[in-house]
């Protein structure tokens, strides 16, 4: 399971860095769908079976689609060369090699060593699982009800009122696109 | 469990994403890198709701709709700014600039 997660995190990484690369929006926006089967991959690895099915549908399904459609639409098939010239090429630099020094400072993190430092648990502690209970009920929720029904019961029962607000952002939203891509309002 | 790795894969794809943005002048392709940005953190969310429970996979249910209400309002935009200018570039994109 470790082994296939570095693979697919390779696979990520690569088709990322492909997709800030490639010169063709095409190419960008399809290395950009390979990263999200990876990511969806990887959701799986992390007991995330839902969310990595979201992930397919609506990421690499309909956001990608929509991407392709406007790319074609607007034919930018085979566009220039469009990178930024030296100076921001050093501020990227910059910018990023700071992100990715405080970022990846989280690559230390371990379980234990969260719960060590949250809570000043012994040194000696092996099992986080005895200080998150929340990972341990949600896996016994999601035993009892099946992986949908864990995520469903929290959704509609704590979160209902979130819920309502976005499907109000999502009618905002489409009002909006239709009246914006309209070609005189 | 592999919460360190996955952080620390979430930590570069968010970087690789930030670099996009900065270095590339196709809005379309900025436009993709932010959802690069929104999908690494949607993979810390993951994995920490390993640890917390199903808030983070309610988080992430939540980011995915706006980032799918944010890509159908952006593109509509750039759809309506490239009528207007004939061009996806953002240098050409400075009707803001004082």
């Amino acid at each position: 399971m470790t082994t296939l997660f570095y693979v697919f995190a390779a696979l990520a990484v690569g088709s990322a860095a492909l997709c800030i690369l490639q010169r063709s929006p095409v190419s960008a926006a399809l290395w950009l769908v390979s990263t999200m089967f990876s990511l969806a991959v990887i959701f799986v690895l992390l007991d995330a079976q839902f969310i990595a099915a979201i992930q397919v549908l609506v990421y690499a399904g309909a956001v990608m689609v929509l991407f392709l459609f406007v790319i074609m639409l607007l034919n930018l098939g085979h566009a220039s060369s469009d990178m930024r010239g030296p100076s921001a090429l050093a501020a990227a630099v910059v910018i990023v090699g700071l992100l990715s020094i405080e970022l990846v400072t989280l690559w230390r993190y371990t379980p234990a060593r969260l719960a060590q430092e949250i809570s000043q648990a012994p040194a000696g502690l092996t099992d986080p699982s005895a200080i998150f209970m929340g990972g341990q009920i949600a896996q016994e929720e999601a035993a009892a009800r099946g992986i949908v029904g864990g995520i469903a019961v929290p959704l509609f029962q704590q979160y209902l009122v979130p819920f309502e607000i976005t499907s109000i952002l999502l009618l905002a939203a489409i009002v909006g696109a239709v009246v914006l891509a309209k070609r005189k309002v | 469990m592999l919460l360190g790795p996955v952080l620390g894969l979430s930590a570069i794809l968010f970087s690789i994403g930030v670099a996009g943005v900065l270095l590339r002048r196709n809005v379309i392709i900025v436009f993709m890198c932010v959802e690069l940005m929104l999908n690494a953190v949607n993979l810390t969310f993951v994995a920490f709701s390993q640890l917390y429970g199903a808030s983070g996979y309610i988080m992430v249910f939540f980011v995915m709709t706006v980032a799918a209400a944010e890509a159908a309002v952006g593109l509509a935009i750039i759809l309506a700014i490239f009528r207007h200018k004939l061009s996806v570039d953002l240098q050409n994109i400075n009707l803001l600039r004082g």
